[in-house]
């Protein structure tokens, strides 16, 4: 019964917590404009199933003229083969989406593992987890992505797992930093002493103190995994899909420079640059909301 | 490129803080010098462990890696097996594998028949040369606008340049050296292309001072595209720290002594912000390196970057393995010195 009173107390303090949150986030207009422009893209990636497939993306297909610039009928102009720009940009807005979120999600959940341990196990446990993680830290991400996604073969999911693996550190860091001083609180000594493991400290009292800021970092993370993507795909590491990376290393590949085809550099190109700022903006707000010391510093 | 926004701050503020804060001994700048040296060496060995054994456990025969998909018969790959010395055991494939690396011996590059150590003497300088003026420029643009920034909080110039800095931070690399290529290189509407779009030199270079500009008029658009997309991280960063400085004390008493403003900034704010960042030119060196192999690949720059391009491209796993270790091990050490000097020139960290 006790248990169950607890429980509803937790949550309507949460409850509370996050209508303050909303409260605040609302007052950062560049976050707000940040989380329509990304709800849009999302919105847009989800239905694209049902207005177009696959085989926008197909060379065959291409049945415009090649090289047309922006038009009525191609508001995007189309590529080398004929195809629409428009279509396979947002075709192609599924594949960057999702690999962004997903890498990000694996980093993150990494992240947040080793951080949580490295801070909570003092001892060998902790120092060694520190020492691999600070390993991570200076190996240069993107080359090290580079060779695991070259050697692994392309594919979306070593995609993932090359971008996933070389970004978790600095979430890490941040994650431990915060699991130490939550855990120097008095009520982690008192559930001690009431007999809590390692896990239900960890889970219970640790993982929701941190859960704000891994959202936020959570947010930063998908906007860098993004770039990366896009990155590792114009460096001709990729996952075979169309893709806003691809389609630049596309362009790059067939002189669209040379050509004068500036529709086809530029529009792929804002697109990333679009969702990496919505994702930024959001992820910026969401700090100066949650994080105490910002907050304080104003 | 948006990557260390996030590690940056945080660093910059530990450092601030002092490394002292978590382990409080009172070891001399030398003895801290070799525990980091010896760090280093520990990352290093690492990175060795940690190459061979990517390059070798992973999916894919490496014979057949190397032959591309050539057809060979059992015979042949037999003998490339035993030439390269995969038939050996695993133990010993990995003392030689050590040794050669420790000797230098990076092996020879399939593609180019030549060894990885002498493709990459070559390709050393051109690296060397864009990185480095790339880096001095964006320092000093990035100190210089942050300390404007910072020190006039929210005037126009702040949100001027923190407001371009973001979208540089946002705008992928090599996105941004299509645009330059497209817009400077090959020309746009009305205006023509002025600057060289390939490599770093033109086929008939001129001697003495005329191939100096020569070299400069093709470095113009790489350095261009590097600067802009790092230097946004140095004002970020400087103006942060320079913001948290603002608010000291001492920067009140120095006002109350009857500074004038600009003296305030130059000799009291500024030297205590400048400290995390600094450190942080060197610790996010490696976010320089993924930088040149975009831009180097984008501009055809004869350097380092392009040639582990290359090695990727072809593959050519000899060669992506040399110049992966080669470049992570460069990053290693520069950190190391980054960690040394910074505790050198910190008089609050040395003390503690």
């Amino acid at each position: 019964m006790s248990a169950v009173a607890t429980g509803s107390v937790a949550w309507s303090r949460r409850r509370l917590a996050f209508g303050r949150f909303w409260r605040d986030f609302r007052q950062h207009r560049g976050g707000m404009a940040g989380l329509v422009a990304l709800a849009v893209a999302v919105v847009l990636a989800l239905v694209a199933p049902l207005f177009i497939d696959q085989s926008v993306t197909s060379v065959v297909s291409g049945t415009g003229v090649k090289w047309s610039p922006p038009s009525l009928a191609e508001p995007f102009g189309t590529d080398e083969s004929g195809r629409s720009v428009l279509l396979m940009v947002w075709w192609g807005s599924r594949t960057s989406l999702l690999i962004g979120f997903l890498a990000a999600l694996l980093s993150i959940v990494i992240g947040m593992v080793v951080g949580i341990a490295a801070g909570h196990f003092r001892g060998w446990l902790g120092a060694t987890l520190m020492r691999i993680t600070d390993w991570f830290l200076v190996l240069p991400s993107l080359i090290t992505a580079m060779v695991l996604a070259a050697i692994l073969g392309g594919s979306t999911f070593t995609i993932i797992v090359a971008i996933g693996v070389t970004t978790w550190p600095t979430t890490a860091r941040l994650i431990r930093s915060q699991t130490l001083a939550v855990e120097a609180r008095p009520y982690i000594e008192r559930s001690k002493a009431l007999g809590g493991g390692h896990w239900h400290i960890t889970t219970r009292h640790v993982l929701p103190n941190v859960a704000p800021l891994l959202l936020a970092s959570t947010t930063l993370e998908v906007a860098s995994a993004i770039v990366t993507e896009s990155t590792l795909a114009f460096l001709g590491v990729s996952a075979n899909k169309t893709s806003w990376g691809t389609m630049l290393r596309a362009s790059y590949d067939f002189g669209a420079a040379t050509q004068g085809a500036w529709w086809y550099i530029i529009i792929p190109g804002l697109c990333i640059l679009a969702v990496v700022m919505a994702f930024t903006l959001c992820g910026r707000a969401l700090e100066a909301v949650l994080n105490p010391r910002l907050r304080k510093a104003g | 490129m948006t990557a260390p926004l996030e590690a940056a701050e945080p660093a910059a503020v530990q450092a601030a803080a002092g490394p002292g804060d978590e382990r409080p001994t009172h070891r001399g700048t030398l003895q801290y010098a070799l525990s980091k040296a010896g760090g280093a060496l520990f990352s290093i060995a690492m990175v060795i462990i940690g190459t061979f054994f990517v390059f070798r456990l992973l999916p894919g025969d490496p014979v057949r890696n190397l032959a591309q998909g050539r057809n060979m018969t059992p015979t042949q790959l037999a003998l490339e097996r035993h030439r390269l010395g995969l038939d050996k055991p695993l133990i010993d494939q990995f003392a030689d594998f050590v040794g050669k690396t420790l000797r230098f011996d990076l092996g020879t590059s399939y593609e180019y028949k030549r060894p990885v150590l002498d493709l990459i003497g070559e390709r050393l300088g051109p690296t060397l040369l864009l990185a480095g003026v790339g880096l001095v420029i964006a320092v000093s643009l990035g100190l210089w606008q942050g300390t404007r920034a910072g020190w006039r909080h929210n005037s126009r110039f702040d949100r001027v340049s923190t407001g371009i800095s973001l979208v540089l931070w946002s705008v992928p690399t090599f996105w941004l050296g299509l645009l330059l290529l497209m817009v400077f290189g090959v020309g746009i509407g009305p205006i023509p292309g002025i600057f060289p779009t390939r490599g770093i030199e033109s086929v008939d270079a001129p001697d003495g001072f005329a191939y100096v500009l020569d070299v400069a008029a093709h470095m113009v658009l790489p350095c261009l595209t590097l600067v802009a997309v790092v230097y946004a991280q140095y004002l970020l960063v400087m103006r942060s720290s320079l913001l948290e400085e603002v608010s000291q004390d001492y920067v009140t008493v120095a006002r109350a002594k009857g500074l004038r403003d600009d003296e305030v900034r130059r000799r009291h704010a500024v030297p205590n912000a400048l400290l995390p960042t600094v450190t942080l030119v060197f610790m996010r060196i490696g976010f320089i390196v993924g930088g040149a192999v975009t831009v180097e690949t984008i501009y055809s720059w004869p350097g380092l970057g392009q040639l582990f391009y290359e090695a990727i491209r072809v593959p050519d796993f000899t060669l992506m393995q040399g110049t992966f270790m080669l470049i992570t091990v460069a990053v290693i050490l520069m950190n190391t010195l980054a960690d040394v000097v910074y505790r050198m020139l910190d008089p609050r960290v040395r003390s503690a």
